[in-house]
């Protein structure tokens, strides 16, 4: 029998001591639940905030949660949230500043820095997430916010059983299985008469959350039925990216009469930024009381998709929308890789489910090569 | 600061309801009549004072030809001007009369049509003289008021977004309706109420008016192909309060002809 030193099973009755063993150590937990027609992330309690028998049917531009057959408690893909929801949050006050006789003072805008665990981390979210923190924790640009609640967060990854529609992490090479970057990752096993959960260890104090609550050790059965469960998600997938020479394709495509074509159907409306657990941007506002004493600092997300956003002394250098997609697509695709030694892209879907007139970027890649007819491969 | 700026609100076509909104700032409202000298409002005070003013929010469309009169003696009167709702900036709900035979309509309305007299189009104040700054919505929206009210203090650019509604649904984590089925207008619509109506699982109505560079035209045929909506009440969605706004009249236009091409 092989080493399976750090991983147990856990059977679903027991599962809540997994959230009790992190409760105790402080952490607010943070998971999947439904809430307005859609499996999103929200701070949870218990196993019973978990979307239980739950799953949902997506296409480019189509989202519907349907109960399931079964009792899964992860039988989903991607929905409308990402993490950056906690690590990066959409409005973030950042410092206020109050008139002084001699000046002004000023306060930070965040006093509390939460502790989270993340509870069931799709493994192209765990790449999100590892993309997100060369950003966010680069030496010389980071963001101190950012670090210190990525820090204290406590991941539990939970390799997918199933692939929607709109995966295609195994062409972007994120997933399904979680490889690293968790301290916890899950599978979930069930079948006629059984249901339970592969708990891997991937950090020493993953580790001993499982000692508490871990049921029994893994066998090499349990191995091997995760396998066949990593296996259905690779299968199910039908969308892919051809990565090959992809930054060359792009780089060598600025003028390619495609891109007028996405920009008839493309509303700039910023829904795949926004959804894209990878995109970083963010705008800063000042806000003013009336009387001129109090000045607010925030920072919110913002869009490579909006006017203002490319818009310096003299005007907006990307006026048509045309500009604006093929930005975002060359910048995720290609530039990322110049920038931050990767793809921008995971493979999660959610641009293509979340647009909301279905525009898909594996079928834009692809009709962007076809338009090169083949001659030239890389 | 120096003198208070004075601050005039004028009313055209309209039904009240934006410049109630400053009325409705409650705790702001002392904090703004203290900031500002309000000379000419009289929903609040019978109490007017001469132009010239140095800002002036302007309510309503331009529908009567007193009304196209008036706008250009405010305009004179008016340092800074801001068009306030979607009357003034889109034509409002009155501007669907540009869609029919006014005659038509007093004779059927009016005992006496003689008494009526009216424009055939209501337009928006742009049409008529320069507007240095657009508040849009139906009602506008008070935050946005007060940041306006504010940047003219302080002499500096507003915080007031030309971008889609989807931006706001994203920031508030509201997954979007229209993705799950229900057709929306956000995707076209201007930022600035906080996407209320996604939030409580409703369509937008863009109430707001058109984006920045919107793509009516690619939503609507998308509401077509999926089978959301029907053809005629395609043409009615971009046919409400901002109508004469020219991204939604392009598009309401464009659908009403595919209306008729399939008869």
């Amino acid at each position: 029998m092989a080493d399976h030193h750090g991983a147990y099973c856990i059977d679903r009755p027991d599962f809540g001591s997994l959230f009790s063993a992190l409760k105790k150590r402080g952490y607010s937990l943070v998971g999947p639940t439904v809430q307005d027609g859609a499996i999103v992330f929200d701070e949870i309690e218990a196993v019973d905030d978990l979307p239980e028998g739950w799953t949902d049917e997506q296409d480019a531009g189509t989202y519907r949660i349907r109960k399931r057959d079964d009792k899964a408690l992860f039988g989903f893909n991607s929905g409308p949230h990402s993490w950056k929801k906690f690590l990066y949050p959409s409005e973030t006050k950042l410092w206020s500043a109050r008139r002084t006789e001699d000046g002004f003072e000023i306060e930070e805008g965040e006093k509390t820095i939460p502790q989270y665990a993340f509870i069931g981390v799709h493994p192209c979210d765990l790449r999100a997430i590892e993309i997100q923190d060369k950003i966010f924790m680069a030496p010389d640009t980071a963001d101190p916010r950012y670090g210190r609640k990525r820090e204290a967060a406590f991941v539990i990854a939970l390799n997918c059983g199933q692939a929607s529609k709109t995966c295609f992490c195994t062409s972007m090479g994120t997933g399904p299985r979680a490889e690293s970057g968790f301290d916890i990752a899950l599978t979930e096993i069930m079948g006629e008469g059984y249901h339970y959960f592969l708990a891997e260890s991937g950090s020493e104090r993953g580790h001993d959350v499982l000692r508490e609550s871990g049921c029994r050790s893994a066998a090499d059965i349990d191995f091997e039925s995760a396998a066949k469960v990593s296996r259905q998600a690779v299968d199910g997938q039908i969308r892919a990216i051809d990565t090959n020479g992809i930054k060359e394709m792009l780089y060598r495509n600025y003028e390619n009469k495609h891109w007028e074509d996405v920009a008839e159907r493309c509303m700039s409306c910023a829904n795949c930024t926004l959804v894209c657990p990878t995109c970083f941007c963010s705008k800063t506002e000042d806000e003013m009381s009336l009387d001129g004493e109090i000045a607010d600092r925030w920072r919110y997300w913002d869009s490579c998709f909006t006017l203002d956003f490319s818009y310096i002394h003299g005007g907006t250098i990307r006026q048509t929308i045309r500009s604006r997609y093929r930005q975002w697509m060359t910048h995720k695709l290609a530039a990322w890789y110049d920038q931050f030694g990767s793809s921008g892209c995971v493979g999660c879907g959610r641009c293509i489910a979340w647009c909301p007139v279905g525009i898909d970027i594996t079928a834009e890649v692809k009709a962007l090569r076809e338009s090169e007819g083949g001659k030239k491969n890389g | 600061m120096a003198d208070k700026p004075k601050l005039a609100i004028w009313k055209f076509s309209s039904c009240d309801g934006c410049q109630l909104t400053l009325l409705d700032c409650e705790d702001e409202l002392l904090s703004v009549v203290g900031a500002v000298d309000v000379a000419y409002f009289v929903e609040a005070s019978r109490e007017t004072k001469p132009g010239p003013y140095d800002v002036s929010l302007v309510e309503g469309s331009i529908t009567t030809p007193h009304e196209a009169e008036l706008i250009q003696q405010v305009r004179k009167d008016s340092k800074f001007l801001v068009s306030i709702g979607a009357c003034a900036t889109g034509g409002g709900i009155q501007a669907l009369k540009n869609y029919a035979d006014v005659s038509d309509y007093i004779n059927t309305v009016y005992a006496t049509p003689e008494y009526i007299s009216t424009l055939d189009k209501a337009t928006p104040i742009s049409d008529h003289v320069q507007v240095d700054f657009e508040l849009r919505g139906c009602p506008i929206d008070k935050g946005q008021l007060l940041e306006v009210v504010n940047a003219l203090l302080y002499n500096r650019r507003p915080n007031i977004p030309t971008h889609s509604v989807c931006i706001e649904c994203k920031r508030r984590f509201t997954p979007c309706v229209m993705v799950r089925g229900i057709p929306c207008l956000g995707p076209v619509t201007q930022a600035g109420c906080g996407a209320i109506c996604p939030a409580h699982e409703r369509g937008c109505y863009g109430c707001f008016g058109p984006m920045e560079t919107p793509n009516a035209a690619s939503l609507g045929q998308w509401l077509l192909d999926k089978g959301m909506i029907s053809e005629g009440d395609l043409v009615r969605l971009f046919r409400t309060f901002n109508s004469d706004a020219p991204a939604f009249r392009d598009a309401s236009i464009h659908f009403e002809k595919e209306v008729q091409r399939d008869g």
